[in-house]
């Protein structure tokens, strides 16, 4: 991806008028400053990009606020470490301690943020986790089966009814083994319904699609909700050299699904039940995950629920499929167009009524361009991808190849105003761009490219997102600051909306973890087998017990521990000697465990790793360890 | 006899008392760097609220006793006490003579200041009988909470004021002097 954009850029040429010597105006820096103590104005929520991570910033300064680990293990919490987290990386295909985190989702109320849940899609195996915006912490994380790279994903609908997954590499379906050339693929548009109350997620139907690549998707919302439009490429359906064989056709396809009317197909009893396997992994109200792996998929077919998909053609390799704040007009992003189709709903509705299709393609029928198209924009640039929206009627729309971001009037389909990014920018974020009510006020770039932006760092430089205000006629660059991962994509809320629910400690009376130790006097080592469990305790400044004897070479020590603090802002962490797990970050009231074991014979030290008072490095322990046979006799104890 | 108004204004008092019931008497703050939302510490006539585990986590530096409100008998007696006292007021302003009045003053006077007198012993107490082996000693020093005021411990500023029942028993003891004086003035000029 990178090589090929580089070679690009080239023919891209000049990357739109510069406003502003590079790095803005004189006075954007009292714009983006938030003086020592005072607080950002929007959490930004962050994908991690490859890292399969969330982070979270503030804007507009910019600060790096939290990491929330989320598909990839993350030693520094114990995440996919911990016995209590482990299983939140379970696959079908077992453990798979990584992926690919595309598009961060802030879950809504009427199209509108409500601060309660945050979904992101892991693309490489296909998942979609939850995450608690009381917390900052993953919650659950359900697999897509039959599906190859949930790309499409999560893109929620408008009162968080469904989040969706699409394929991005079609596949066989179901799953065999075939030649590659040849064989005919399938692609799942994958609906999962969100339970309104708890969040939690089920696979609640497919739609069997032909063997496109399905790239991103909206949701409908006003009078289109009840709709989910995806866009799709490849649909030459090559397998080998897409760059050349999936760019023949002029026009590839917007899939509009109408999920109410799938719902009720479902209700019906026209879909049919596939075999499956697909993990869902819960964390309850303890941090203690487990894992259900599931065997069926509900799985309809157009051609057995008719009108439930149509094809809007759309030129050319769209990517983005985004729709406006009324949502009336469905904005795509034709990568190798050099117009910016904008369909109209309303036009849409009235086509399927009237049977304006000029084909079908496994029982979808293709709607005629003229038909459904509101409008082109003229000169948008090389490679249009995306568009998020203001609160004053105008679209800002991310330019690859050119490397900038055109804002455009919605109502007169004219560009308005053009800024050049640093550099190749994917996506681009509005807060609240995707809402039916944008705060508008800054546009944030996210770039795949930073090359001179910063100081080097060897062949792999930083990545980055930049900053403009969007307040004024003319786009305003403020802030260059650097990212983790790739940032795919990126939602900002509020601050307001969330800033005041989140918890501060768990209260040690609501710790059911069946391994808590909730006082001193309760701590104990037990042997089984030659497993031990060592329920102990941490408090400032010790732990409780702090010197323990009786372990032998080879035993599985599992190290129970629960943080007695019920301060604000006083973890403990807690790391073994030689332990091939990771360290534990415990949070005052809770309870974890790690497991440890022990190699050879000697004396081990124990240390809390947060630095929790003033007598942190005080905080220490022994474990002493004796050979395989020997006759130490458990004994434990602080203090004595 | 006490006109009427002095009656209903010396069974106000009384009942003001009764909010030691649905209210704190006093309250402890703690203010430090690292704590700038602060500590609390709320001592009721029945129990003691607030962050008193992080209080006692806190104090373990310096081996203070842990504050356990259990083991403080002043809990039990003190809503009894104040039930007496009450009923006392009211038995008082019913009978009407000043006689009443006069003994139910001192013995509200004198039973604030033993309360505060007792305050300010537990507090010497937690604030001077420390652990011999703690963690932080410093030769001299001692931690007695303010009995009112602010006063600096340390890292905290620790601040101690009435709470809202705290108050009101207060203006239950200035009402029952303010009175005491006005009848005693008005018995010297019209004689019984």
């Amino acid at each position: 991806m990178r090589v090929a954009a580089v070679g690009l850029l080239v023919l891209a040429g000049c990357a739109g008028q510069s406003g502003s010597p590079i790095g803005g105006s004189g006075d954007a820096a009292s714009k983006v400053y938030v003086a020592p103590g005072q607080y950002d104005e929007f959490y930004a929520f962050m994908s991690g990009g490859f890292s399969g991570q969330v982070t979270v910033y503030g804007l507009p300064s910019g600060r790096l606020l939290q990491q929330i680990p989320v598909f990839s293990q993350y030693p520094e919490k114990g995440y996919g470490y911990s016995e209590e987290s482990k299983a939140m990386l379970t696959t079908s295909f077992g453990v798979v301690p990584w992926d690919d985190a595309h598009h961060p989702q802030l879950s809504a109320t009427n199209g509108e943020y409500d601060g309660r849940w945050l979904f992101i899609n892991g693309n490489n195996t296909p998942r979609i986790a939850r995450l608690d915006l009381t917390r900052f912490e993953t919650d659950e994380i359900i697999e897509i089966p039959n599906s190859g790279g949930g790309h499409a994903s999560p893109f929620l609908t408008e009162n968080t009814e469904y989040v969706v997954s699409a394929t991005r590499f079609s596949v066989p379906t179901p799953q065999a083994d075939v030649p590659i050339a040849g064989s005919k693929f399938g692609g799942l548009l994958s609906f999962v319904k969100v339970d309104p109350k708890s969040g939690h997620m089920a696979l609640a139907f497919q739609i069997h699609m032909p063997g496109f690549n399905y790239d991103l998707s909206r949701a409908g919302k006003g009078p289109s909700h009840g709709w989910s439009f995806f866009s799709s490429y490849n649909s030459e359906e090559a397998k080998s050299l897409l760059e050349k064989n999936a760019s023949q056709k002029d026009k590839d396809f917007i899939a509009a699904v109408n999920w109410k009317q799938a719902e009720q197909c479902v209700a019906d009893g026209k879909a049919k039940q596939w075999p499956a396997k697909y993990a869902h992994n819960t964390r309850d109200e303890n941090g203690v995950a487990t894992s259900e792996m599931l065997t069926t998929a509900t799985v309809l077919e157009p051609k057995d629920c008719p009108g439930i998909v149509y094809f809007l053609p759309t030129p050319k390799s769209p990517h983005g499929a985004d729709v406006d704040p009324s949502g009336e007009f469905i904005v795509g992003g034709g990568k190798l167009a050099t117009v910016l189709p904008v369909h109209s709903f309303s036009k849409m509705q009235k086509a399927i009524a009237d049977k304006a299709f000029e084909t079908e393609i496994d029982g979808v029928p293709v709607i005629r361009y003229e038909a459904v198209n509101a409008c082109e924009v003229k000169n948008p640039g090389l490679g249009p991808l995306h568009t998020e929206f203001d609160d004053k009627g105008f679209a800002y729309t991310s330019v690859f190849l050119s490397s900038e971001i055109i804002k455009w009037d919605l109502k007169k389909c004219v560009v308005v105003d053009r800024t050049p990014t640093f550099y190749s920018i994917g996506h681009l974020m509005v807060p609240g761009g995707d809402t039916r009510k944008p705060y508008g006020k800054y546009v944030i770039a996210l770039n795949k490219i930073t090359k001179d932006r910063y100081l080097p760092t060897g062949p792999e430089l930083t990545q980055s997102a930049q900053l403009y205000d969007i307040t004024g006629d003319k786009m305003q660059l403020l802030l260059d600051f650097p990212t983790t991962g790739e940032p795919h994509y990126a939602q900002a809320i509020l601050a307001s909306k969330i800033k005041d629910q989140q918890l501060r400690t768990f209260a040690l009376e609501a710790n059911h973890h069946p391994d808590a130790v909730k006082a001193e006097k309760d701590v104990k080592v037990v042997r089984e087998g030659t497993t031990v469990h060592i329920f102990m305790t941490a408090i400032r400044s010790h732990f409780m017990p702090d010197n323990i004897e009786g372990i032998q070479v080879g035993d599985e020590v599992y190290f129970h521990l629960t943080n007695l603090e019920q301060d604000w802002d006083v973890p403990h962490g807690f790391a073994v000697m030689g332990a091939n797990t990771s360290e534990l970050l415990v949070m005052p009231g809770q309870t974890q465990t790690i497991t440890w074991k022990p190699t050879r014979a000697g004396v081990f030290p124990f240390y809390c790793t947060d630095f929790c008072s003033a007598l942190h490095q005080e905080m220490q322990g022994y474990i002493r360890v004796s050979p395989k046979g020997s006759n130490t006799k458990i004994a434990y104890n602080t203090g004595q | 006899m006490m006109p009427r108004w002095s009656r209903i204004v010396l069974a106000l008092a009384a009942m003001g008392l009764a909010t030691t019931y649905v209210a704190p008497l006093w309250h402890i703050a703690l203010k430090a760097p690292q704590y700038p939302e602060g500590l609390g510490m709320y001592i009721w006539s029945s129990k003691i609220t607030g962050e008193l585990r992080s209080i006692n986590g806190l104090n373990h530096y310096i081996g203070m006793k842990q504050i356990h409100p259990e083991a403080i008998p002043e809990l039990r007696l003190m809503p009894q006490i104040v039930a007496g006292l009450v009923l006392l007021g009211l038995l008082a302003a019913a009978w009407g003579r000043r006689a009443g009045l006069y003994a139910w003053t001192v013995i509200l006077l004198v039973g604030s200041l033993v309360g505060l007198a007792d305050f300010w012993r537990w507090g010497y107490d937690y604030g001077h009988n420390l652990d011999p082996e703690a963690a932080i000693r410093i030769p001299g020093m001692s931690y007695q909470p303010p009995l009112i005021g602010p006063k600096q411990l340390l890292n905290f500023q620790a601040t101690s004021w009435p709470a809202t029942a705290g108050w009101f028993a207060i203006g239950a003891v200035m009402l029952a002097m303010a009175l005491s004086v006005v009848e005693w003035r008005r018995a010297r000029r019209v004689p019984a």
